[in-house]
Order: C-alpha cells, then structure tokens, then sequence
C-alpha cells in the first residue's frame, strides 16, 4: 500500500490545505496524473502523484491543513517505498500562487461556477457572491484564497499570482542561500557565432511557431555539461552532505511581469532535442506567468539557468537555490572583437557564468564546466 | 483587411502578451520591447499569433521592422496589400 502525502513545493513550506480531490476512491492513477490540489501560502498548486495504481481510502478531510508528509490517501496497487519519501528536495523558487491547467476531472460546478468545496463553504459562511469572483485555481476554478480575498476586500491577485508572497518566498530563499551556501563565481566568454549562423539558417525555413530560440542552444549545452560533471547537478544536505540528481531536470528563471521570479523545472533536459525543447519552453513560460504551475516543475529542478540578456546586461551572477548546488546565467549577445587565428575578428559574444557551491565542488571542475558548455555550442547541429 | 482593422489585430496580440499594459495607449513609435516589457520569446509569440491571424510569415531579417506599432502596421500592411 502506497501513501500519497502531502508534498513540500518549497524549502519553507510546513503545511498545505488539501481543497481539491481530482481524484476519487476506485479511480485509476498513473504515473504524473494530477490527483489533487493543494492551496499554500504561495496558491494552489496542481499536485501529481508518482505512482500507478488505484485510488483507494482518502485520508484526510477536504479543507483540512496538514504538515507536510502527512499521508493524504491510500493508493492500492502501489508500493510504499521502505522509507516514507520525504518530499522531493524543493527548489526554494517561490511558487506562483497559481491556478493550474484545466484538471481532466473538472472540480464541482455549482450553477455553472466552478468552486471548491471550502471555498464555496466560506461563500456561505461570509455572504460572497461566487458569481462576482474570478477563479484563481485549475481552468479558473474559485478557491478558499479566492474567497477569503474577497470577504477581506481584497483586490483579486494579479492573474493568480500573489506577487507580495512570491517577494516573501524569494526573499527567504535567498536568504538562506546567502546565509548557507559558500558561493564561488567563474565567467567566461563563449562565441556564439557558429550558434547563431546555424540558428539563423535553420530558422529561415520554419514559420514563426516552428523556430527556436538562442536560448534552447544554451539551456541544452548547460544540461548536457551537468550530465558530464554531475557535482553541479544535485542537492546539498547539511546533515548527508550532496546527492547528485540521477536526471538532469534544469530550473528556467522566468521573470514575472510586475515582478518576481519563478524557477520551474524542465524535465530531463539534456535528452530533449531543441524542438522538444522549445516546445516544452514556450508552454512552461506561458503557465509560468498565468501561474498554472504543477508540484513536480516546482520541486524537481536540479541545476537553475538564468538569462538577463535581453536587458542588456553583459553577465549575472546567480545566487543558489537551495539545496540546488549551482545556478548558470547568461547575458547579452553582442558584437565584440576578438582573436581569431592570429586576426581580430567582430564575433557574436556572450557571457556564461557560473555560481556553484563550494562545498560540493571546486573552482577547477567548474571552470571544466563551463569549457565543456562553450565547447557544445560551438557545434550546435549536435546539440 | 485595411489599416484599422489590421492596428486593431496588432493591439490585440500585444494585450494578449502583456495584459497588464493597455496596449491601447501607447506610443506608437516607441520600442515595443521597452514599452511593454517583452522578451524574445514574447516577441516570437507575437509573429506566431500574427502569422496566424493575418497569414504573414515575418522572416527573422525582418522582425526589426515589427519593434514598433506603427512599424507592425505598416509591415503587415504592406504584405497584406
């Protein structure tokens, strides 16, 4: 008998509120299915299991608020692993506070609205026309923060982001990476030239919706580099020291308009090809900004990459994700001159940096890294 | 389609990119990039949406002639003619 417990989607999270069961006894679950949503203090969030199987005995009631770790139902059929699995080692990337996709089993309507059950249940309590709201939860469904927003007066959040909680939640992960980590910070120049003359060739021939971006070349080159030198690809715990991740699950910093920043992880990025890639780019982006996140893209990430270029800025020096142990960023491409074979040539330049953690790794693998990134990308139809 | 019709489509593919903005008011001339914040891939969401709407394929060569509205206008204007 396997437990399906309540997950930890942030370094700080202690507890969630079950409000959604997507999920219900005698249902079959597979492996990434959405089963239930969960409201934290950054939003709800899409929670997937990880598992096959049955879903069987619910454990816990709907709008109850439980530690994390607490089995939150019975799945038949499926193992229980020999040691309770604590929640996968969370990115401390705050978490949109987020409606989700559209779940495959739609939450309950009530006379055409979707709401959940607590967050129709303080309606009623609080007098709140659901009819006025606007769902921040899966495909728009009201939830209990949509509710409690409402009978405070409150303005709704910004596309179901809450911006101030996103700050709070940086804010502290940021902290504690400052406070714990031993950052040490290498750059290097990388000519994108060959890159971007590929790029540009391949793109010629594709409609807008088919071309790739520079930044599939990049975020592909830093996951193949985090394969081969796995000291950079990992979680640190202070009581067992470093685990290097067995895939490379690479976190994409996307910046939020009005502020903020979310890390959502691409799944084994070093095994998508550049297609793959952008497709996967452009979708996570998109529910990255609506805030339709799921529990995995939040917890899973286990190397970060952030790219400034497009502010034109020449390089950025990444602070960690904990327990993450290394974070690359990029700056802007520009025209620079540089030697080449004896000449001085204008070449396309950008600035990869790293920032890795010193406890795990040392300034001569990381400089290995990084050599080993620039050399991928100077052969970008292999990437 | 004419000009009205074509700002009209244009305004309401950038509102789409950054709702927050109201694409409505502003200025014509300036960066869209600047004014509105976007990046490259909310750019290449922009020509993906227009190549849908209007059927204009923007070359990449060509994507400097789009960075303003008034640019936008006129370029798929042009093609559509």
């Amino acid at each position: 008998m396997y437990r399906f417990r309540m997950p930890s989607l942030g370094a700080d999270m202690e507890a969630g509120t079950l409000v959604e069961w997507l999920k219900h006894p005698g249902d079959p679950v597979h492996r990434g299915d959405i089963v239930a949503v969960v409201e934290t203090d950054k939003g709800a969030i899409e929670v997937e299991i990880f598992v096959d199987g049955t879903m069987g005995r619910q454990l816990v009631p709907l709008d109850s608020k439980v530690p994390v770790g607490t089995p939150l139902a019975e799945i038949e059929g499926a193992e229980e692993e020999k040691e309770a699995k604590a929640p996968a080692p969370a990115a401390a990337v705050p978490a949109p506070a987020t409606p989700s996709p559209k779940p495959a089993a739609a939450p309950a309507s009530v006379q055409g609205l979707r709401a959940s059950p607590a967050a129709r249940k303080l309606a009623a309590q609080k007098d709140v026309d659901l009819a006025a709201l606007k769902g921040t939860g899966p495909g728009g469904t009201i939830v209990l923060h949509d509710v409690e927003r409402a009978a405070a007066g409150a303005k709704l959040p910004h596309r179901g982001l809450d911006l101030e909680k996103m700050r709070a939640a940086i804010a502290a992960a940021m902290a504690r990476s400052k406070r714990e980590i031993p950052h040490y910070y290498l750059a290097t120049d990388i000519d994108l030239s060959a890159a971007l003359a590929w790029l540009e060739k391949t793109n010629a021939a594709r409609t807008p919706e088919q071309r790739l971006l520079p930044a599939v070349m990049t975020l592909k080159s830093v996951a193949l580099a985090a394969k081969k030198y796995p000291a950079f690809n990992g979680f640190y715990d202070p009581a067992k020291g470093f685990a290097p991740a067995k895939a490379v699950h690479i976190g994409n910093a996307v910046a939020i308009r009005g502020g903020g920043l979310v890390s959502p992880a691409i799944h084994d990025c070093d095994r998508l090809t550049l297609d793959q890639l952008m497709e996967k780019l452009r979708d996570l982006v998109a529910r990255a900004r609506e805030g339709r996140l799921r529990s995995s893209e939040m917890s899973d990430a286990t190397v970060t990459v952030s790219s400034l270029g497009e502010r034109g800025v020449e390089s950025l020096y990444g602070i960690i994700y904990p327990p993450q142990v290394a974070i690359v960023g990029f700056g802007t491409v520009t025209r620079r001159p540089i030697a080449v074979d004896e000449k001085l040539e204008i070449r396309s330049v950008v600035t990869a940096t790293l920032a890795a953690d010193h406890r795990v790794s040392d300034g001569h693998l990381g400089a290995r890294f990084l050599k080993h990134m620039a050399a991928l990308l100077q052969e970008p139809e292999k990437l | 389609m004419n000009k009205d019709e074509i700002r009209s489509v244009v305004v309401k593919e950038l509102g789409k990119i950054a709702p927050e903005t109201d694409a409505t008011s502003i200025d014509p001339d300036a960066d869209l990039r600047e004014e509105l914040d976007i990046d490259s891939l909310d750019f290449l969401n922009f020509l993906t949406a227009l190549h849908k709407r209007t059927g204009v394929n923007v070359p990449e060569p060509d994507y400097r002639k789009l960075l303003t509205l008034n640019g936008a206008i006129a370029y798929l204007a042009d093609k559509l003619k």
